[in-house]
């Protein structure tokens, strides 16, 4: 297909622009910086009756004492709401664009965990991406890479 | 094996590249019998869907026989003929159970994108990109399905496999448009595009009793196609006055509901285009919503206007005012297919939906990218190319 140059350079900045604009967004979700001691919370479709603090799946037992979990049923049927957050809250600069964009926030790995712990619980297992990558080595790919290996840990919840 | 895979903006080529595994305990291995170009391949083609590597296998319709299968498949043997849902859903989070399957929690390895992006994460699409899951697309000779239970379905023996691939994406994805626009018997229904995913929107809108459905578009062989095999009636867009038309063919009330099935990138004539083309090139807007624009503005007051078309982010002159004053519902969907496979499966067995018409041109894996170019342009009258790995 014979794009004229300047559509696929538009086309290249274009990815480019939102690429940074996602980075940007997943690492300063707004003005203030975040409060490193907000709960991280999921609602899993699951009864309250089936889920106990201390029988949550590996993930979470993972970080033992570490965590506070407080579980509580969802309004209207939606499941039950799993809430957890570090015991000792982290430093306040692990919550800075730059330890999230190298990954040195422990709140990253602990989305993770809650997230892997939602699916666990839902379906059984964690779904992972296709291996091996059929993908090759670009400028503009290894900024989706990093993106990729951070989003698991990112995100609004 | 071979796959289609996107290399850059408006580059794709035939690759070499490892067989999928098994990853998951509830996934199954497809060996391809079919897969189709979508309208939704283009946008990521052209670039405007960012997050795709060089190397990204594309494809996301298709049909195929089942040749492994993890220990926890439960639903699904080895030799099954199926056709896959686009959208990967686990079937037990609160969404899939609510059958809206294309909302998943639980299937995008990359939930932070689209967290960022939309303010919650997407399910998984195949070959769609980083940000819609980063699974590995359909074009190639095999695919790997997760959650196979939910999202495969055995084609019944009477319906052949080009007539079963297109209910993988865009028949569901056409009568989601109708359903949920909520079309009732006695509606006018106009539907923007008629591609595959127009086609079966208008198909849809007919089935559920609609008393006239008004297809636009303004290629040639589509909007014949559509008339002859839809069996709506027809604009072409670039022959008259869109609006003033819908007027005079509802007793000047406008459709009841507007379903637009034309995506990002849409054409017009008009001076908006320039506008729009110009504001989307420099990504100050990123999409292109010429058709949703005259949707709204055609729909009656009170009606419904259903988004099928893909968009990615935001567009320009959005007409809000019209919105409120006349007290439109506004909706749109990616593709919620579990919920309607298994019925379109029984309808086209029963000959009531035609699909096969669809299918203009068929080509093996190495021609793929040459029919992608050919789909791009509508050249050839094609509406959707056909790519069958065994060719
Ligand atoms: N929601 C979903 O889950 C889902 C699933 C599949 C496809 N899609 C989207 O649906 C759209 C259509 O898909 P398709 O495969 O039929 O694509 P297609 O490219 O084959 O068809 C699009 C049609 O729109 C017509 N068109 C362009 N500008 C128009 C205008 N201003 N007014 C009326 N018609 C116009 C074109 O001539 C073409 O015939 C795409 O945006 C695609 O991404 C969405
Ligand atoms: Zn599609
Ligand atoms: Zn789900």
């Amino acid at each position: 297909m014979a794009v004229p140059p300047t559509k696929k350079l538009f086309a290249t900045a274009a990815g480019f622009t939102a690429a940074v604009f996602v980075l940007r967004t997943m690492a300063a979700r707004g003005a203030e910086p975040d409060d490193v001691h907000r709960w991280l919370v999921v609602t899993v479709q699951r009864g309250p009756g089936d889920l106990q603090p201390d029988k949550l799946p590996t993930p979470l037992q993972d970080y033992g004492d570490r965590i506070e979990t407080r579980l509580s049923p969802a309004p209207g049927d939606r499941g039950t709401e799993i809430a957890v957050r570090f015991r000792q809250p982290p430093p306040a600069q692990s919550a800075s664009v730059g330890a999230r964009i190298t990954g040195d926030d422990p709140r990253q790995g602990l989305r993770l965990a809650l997230r892997e712990a939602k699916s666990l619980l839902e379906t059984g297992e964690i779904m992972r991406a296709d291996a091996p990558s059929t993908t090759r080595s670009t400028p503009g790919g290894k900024l989706i890479g990093l993106m990729s290996r951070r989003a698991d840990g990112e995100g609004v919840l | 094996m071979k796959a289609l895979c996107w290399e850059g903006v408006n580059k794709l080529s035939v690759e070499q590249v490892p067989d999928p595994v098994l990853r998951n305990d509830q996934d199954v291995i497809v060996r391809l019998v079919a897969g189709t170009t979508c309208g939704s391949d283009l946008h990521l083609i052209g670039g405007y869907i960012p997050f795709m590597r060089a190397g990204d296998v594309i494809g996301h319709e298709f049909v195929g026989e089942v040749v492994e299968v993890g220990s926890a498949v439960r639903r699904h043997a080895v030799g099954d003929r199926v056709v896959v849902c686009s959208f990967v859903g686990c079937g037990r989070c609160w969404y899939c159970t609510n059958d809206l399957w294309s909302l998943c929690d639980n299937t995008n390895t990359n939930p932070g994108i689209g967290q960022a992006l939309f303010g919650a994460d997407t399910g998984g699409i195949f070959g769609y990109s980083h940000a819609m899951g980063g699974l590995r697309g359909s074009h190639a000779e095999y695919v790997r399905v997760p959650f196979a239970d939910y999202g495969a379905f055995t084609v019944p023996d009477g319906v052949d496999d080009t007539s079963a691939l297109f209910v993988s994406d865009s028949v569901p994805t056409g009568w989601m448009g109708a359903d949920l626009g909520g079309v009732q018997p006695g509606d006018v229904v106009a539907v923007w595009g008629c591609g595959a995913v127009g086609q079966m929107a208008a198909r849809a809108a007919i089935l559920l009793g609609a008393e006239r459905v008004i297809s636009i578009d303004r290629i040639p062989e589509r909007l014949e196609m559509t008339r002859r095999f839809v069996g709506s009636e027809v604009i072409d867009y670039t022959a008259t006055d869109v609006g003033a038309e819908l007027r005079e063919r509802t007793g000047g009330r406008g459709p009841d509901v507007c379903i637009e099935a034309v995506g990002m990138e849409a054409h017009s004539d008009g001076p908006m285009h320039l506008y729009d083309q110009v504001k989307q090139q420099l990504r100050l807007q990123t999409d292109r919503p010429t058709a949703v624009r005259q949707a709204i503005h055609a729909c009656r007051k009170g009606g419904t206007v259903f988004v099928l078309g893909v968009f990615a982010g935001a567009v320009d002159k959005f007409p809000l005012g019209a919105v409120i004053n006349k007290g439109l519902t506004l909706r749109g969907a990616q593709v919620h297919g579990q919920r309607y496979i298994p019925m379109l499966l029984e309808r086209v067995a029963a000959g009531e939906l035609n699909t096969a018409h669809l299918a203009t041109h068929s080509v093996s894996l190495d021609e793929a990218p040459t029919a992608y170019d050919m789909f791009k342009h509508k050249s050839d009258g094609c509406v959707r190319a056909v790519i069958r790995p065994g060719l």
